[in-house]
């Protein structure tokens, strides 16, 4: 049964994960970004990391999707001053490049060395929770900074007149 | 048939890659930014998955900071296209290219 919905969500994860690189209109790449979201949060639950998953949900196909959202309808470029996308020998290059880094990471998590087993306790809340706020706290503190330095910056950045 | 810890980073490569296509052959900056998230989440089915299989919270730890980290960047980048779409009117990254000399 784990198989059967790791390869369904894994394929509809990667689905749609390649109609966000591919669909001309930004709009139509976002909510593709949202199920790539739902689909990646569902293998976490597979993974039993069931709060990482509502946090997925939440901040990205809730929050930072919908930020995509709102800025793509603020701007609103019309359809014919949309950039035109050409194939050119950089680009296929580049192609060729990343289809490279990912048999390189393939052949790397091919002999990658973990228990195959089921180990209880990885990413539960209160695992998740046990380290934030122990072994992690310095770093969780930090986060805050970080997350103010990013409202500061936007709200400057956005601004008419800086 | 069970997964192994491999089949969930092949399929973390997978997303990465296909992030890495998107950035570096796509003009329309949102849709760069989007490839971006897209890598982001690549690497937090590492991280989970590493983090569940060897039964350590850490690798939770760390995708919920790779979480927090890709909200910031998202709030500043996008607030970076409305600035330069203010000056430019475009958001092709051919024509954004004032930082460049």
């Amino acid at each position: 049964m784990e198989a059967f919905l790791f390869i369904l969500f894994g394929a509809i994860a990667v689905g749609a994960s390649i109609m966000v690189v591919t669909r001309k209109h930004p709009l139509a790449s976002a909510l593709h970004l949202i199920l790539a979201m739902a689909a990646v949060a569902a293998l976490f639950v597979l993974r039993d990391a069931h709060f990482l998953a509502a946090v997925q949900m939440i901040v990205y196909a809730g929050a930072v999707v919908v930020l995509f959202v709102f800025v793509i309808m603020l701007i609103n470029v019309p359809e014919d001053r949309l950039p035109v996308e050409r194939i050119t020998l950089f680009r296929f290059a580049a192609v060729i490049a990343a289809g490279f880094l990912v048999v390189e990471g393939a052949l790397v998590a091919g002999r990658f060395g973990m228990p195959g087993g089921h180990v209880a306790g990885g990413g539960t809340l209160e695992a998740v929770g046990r380290a934030l706020f122990t072994d992690y706290l310095l770093a969780f503190e930090i986060t805050s900074v970080l997350l103010l330095a990013a409202v500061i910056g936007a709200i400057t950045l956005a601004k008419k007149k800086i | 048939m069970t997964i192994g810890p491999s089949a969930y980073l092949l399929l973390s490569a997978i997303l990465f890659g296909v992030g890495v296509v998107g950035v570096v052959t796509r003009r329309n900056v949102l849709i760069i930014l989007m490839s971006v998230e897209v890598m982001l989440n690549g690497v937090n089915v590492a991280f989970v998955a590493a983090g569940s299989y060897l039964g350590d919270a850490a690798g939770g730890v760390f995708a919920f900071m790779v979480i927090t980290v890709a909200a910031a960047e998202a709030a500043v980048g996008l607030a970076l296209l409305i600035a330069l779409f203010r000056l430019k009117e475009t958001v092709d990254i051919t024509e954004l290219s004032i930082l460049k000399w």
